[in-house]
């Protein structure tokens, strides 16, 4: 059996583009649905475990899917935007903690989340390098981002615009990296916690800039009306939040209607928090409220639907490929009839003959099998974080 | 060496007929068989090595009784006490010259490969000048190497007969003189009979005695 599979080896080895191919094709089709298997499991235990753990979101009436994927995972399709007055009205209601989340900008291609400490306390997120948010214009990254962009605490991370053509909107601010986030193995890893002030600071309703009141370039002055000054676009902004400049950021108009994507609300008990969803259930509310948990479910059922379809489609690609390969190594045995033939002549068995071919056979598949639980034990590795990369953000 | 008694054989379907009533080979004879194509001489070394059976009479090599051997006993005979040399060499492309000369010896379990074996296989490349090229593959050596290669297979197993079909069909003067004087060495050396069937008559003065085919060819001449 040594003899045969030393034959085979050698002459896969002389026919090394032949065996490659054969090798990628039986490799692939095998690992294909036990790596998707995996990465499904995998997104299901992500999605649910993190639905779970968030009894309640509030958020604009409409997509319960985009809301709940937007708070929970930062994915990027930004549900409409509610007020800050909502945040205020589920701590009004004494019925449940508010933690306001506004996920709608990105820095070097990472969520920009807006939210206060207690997204922190509620996430039971820890800290492994620096310290918490505490000034504005500050960011605590997490540890993808961390290992991705290679930033620790006091390096700076610039937000980026909403759009390229966004020429008249969002002003980019350099945040300072105070902190970095433990591994949660959730999308928490992947986002920059800034807070909500900062947030809006990012979209243009805070600012900085030097006092108009003692400026000494006129022409940056439209127009003086007591302590009233109104500037034109001439007035500098700053771009960056500095200890010197700190001072001179304010906001314009009533925070309550500022800004934020939803609101996770944290009921003290069950009681309460069917008390609360109740309070949006009527179809004058302006808001709507979720269970995260309900939504997920009803997500997972339709990706498992076309789960079944890909399943249809591998097993009949499967199959061409099955018969792909047969038609291969029947094209091989005729291209070594000469060989075989030659091997009669000196007095080969026939089994001898049919262990040399079989050897062949053997050693591709074995090399694919490897090859398969290698790509599978890959896949399982890092299934979490290929989950979150890939598809959940 | 050889001894052939009534031996009658024809193909299925084909009205060639091949009828050899008595041929002896001695042990160290050197027999050249000549004849026109399709006379019956490469099927008469198929018949003596085993690889086609006579529908009568008797072909024995040594003391075996080929005719009367079954299918494997045909195949354990021929690998271990036969050896061929093809005209084209028939050596495996994706094996190196060392791996083409054991190569007998890695398709049976009627043999044995260990170190002495393979010490015998470099020897008999150093004989034949082909020790150089040993890691090489056929494709890489002309074609009087490769024809050296091809009988230092044939020779590996130390047979008491070698049957060559049309050894040195393919190679030029110079090659098949050198190539004929290391093949005759060494049977000499070990005793062995060679039944070579050849189109060159230049050739034949060199073997002990010439078998003309014409003669056996019972009919069919035409079909050849």
């Amino acid at each position: 059996m040594l003899d045969s599979l030393y034959i085979a080896g050698q002459y896969i080895t002389h026919n090394k583009a032949k065996a490659a191919t054969l090798i990628a094709c039986i490799t692939l089709i095998a690992a294909l649905p036990l790596a998707l298997e995996s990465l499904l499991d995998e997104s299901e235990r992500q999605l649910t475990s993190r639905a779970a753990s968030t009894p309640l979101v509030l958020g604009a009436k409409g997509s319960a899917l985009d809301l709940v994927m937007n708070t929970l995972y930062f994915d990027d399709e930004v549900p409409e935007l509610i007020s800050m007055a909502a945040t205020e009205q589920v701590a009004a209601s004494d019925l449940a903690a508010p933690v306001p989340v506004y996920a709608r900008y990105h820095a070097r291609g990472f969520p920009i989340v807006g939210t206060t400490l207690d997204y922190f306390d509620f996430r039971r997120l820890q800290m492994a390098q620096g310290r918490p948010l505490a000034v504005l214009g500050e960011c605590v990254i997490g540890a993808d981002v961390a290992r991705d962009l290679g930033l620790e605490p006091g390096d700076s991370l610039v937000s980026s615009p909403e759009s390229v053509f966004d020429l008249a909107g969002v002003y980019p601010l350099k945040m300072k990296v105070v902190g970095v986030l433990r591994d949660s193995h959730t999308s928490d890893d992947r986002a920059v916690f800034v807070d909500l002030k900062t947030a809006w600071v990012i979209e243009g309703l805070g600012h900085g800039h030097d006092d108009v009141t003692r400026i000494k370039d006129r022409s940056v002055i439209l127009d003086r009306t007591g302590d009233n000054v109104v500037a034109n676009a001439k007035l500098m902004q700053f771009t960056e939040i500095t200890e010197d400049n700190v001072g001179s950021f304010h906001f314009h108009g009533d925070a309550a209607i500022y800004p934020i994507t939803a609101v996770i609300a944290l009921p003290a008990d069950e009681k309460s928090g069917t008390i609360l969803r109740g309070r949006y259930l009527q179809a004058d509310a302006d808001y709507q409220i979720v269970e995260p948990d309900d939504v997920i479910d009803g997500l997972l059922e339709n990706i498992f639907r076309i789960k079944n379809v890909l399943d249809a489609v591998i097993a009949v690609v499967g199959f061409a490929t099955v018969l792909a390969i047969v038609l291969v190594f029947s094209l091989s045995l005729r291209l070594r009839e000469r060989e075989i033939n030659t091997i009669f002549k000196l007095g080969c068995s026939r089994m001898t003959i049919a262990r040399l071919l079989a050897s062949e056979i053997a050693i591709i598949v074995l090399i694919s099998g490897a090859l398969c639980a290698a790509v599978v034990w890959m896949t399982n590795v890092y299934s979490s974080d290929l989950v979150r990369a890939l598809f959940i953000g | 060496m050889i001894h052939i008694q009534g031996l009658e054989f024809r193909y299925a379907h084909s009205d060639f007929r091949l009828s050899v009533p008595s041929l002896q080979v001695g042990a160290r004879e050197r027999v050249a068989v000549i004849g026109p194509s399709g006379s019956g001489k490469t099927t008469l070394l198929n018949l003596i090595a085993g690889i086609f059976v006579p529908n009568s009479g008797e072909i024995t090599v040594g003391n075996v009784p080929v005719h009367a051997l079954d299918d494997a006993g045909r195949r354990v005979f021929r690998i271990s006490n036969i050896g061929f040399v093809f005209q084209d060499f028939e050596l495996i492309d994706y094996l190196s010259v060392l791996d083409n000369i054991l190569h007998p010896y890695r398709i049976t379990r009627a043999l044995r490969l260990n170190k002495e074996v393979r010490g015998r296989a470099i020897a008999l490349a150093e004989q034949m000048a082909i020790a150089k090229h040993i890691k090489r593959r056929p494709g890489e050596l002309s074609q009087g190497e490769r024809q050296r290669v091809a009988i230092c297979r044939a020779l590996l197993t130390q047979p008491k007969l070698v049957l060559a079909d049309e050894a040195t069909g393919n190679l030029d003067p110079d090659n098949k003189t050198q190539i004929l004087d290391l093949l005759f060495a060494n049977l000499a050396e070990r005793d062995a009979a060679l039944l070579a069937v050849t189109h060159d008559h230049d050739l034949l003065p060199r073997f002990d005695r010439v078998e003309d085919f014409r003669a056996f060819r019972a009919s069919g001449e035409a079909n050849a």
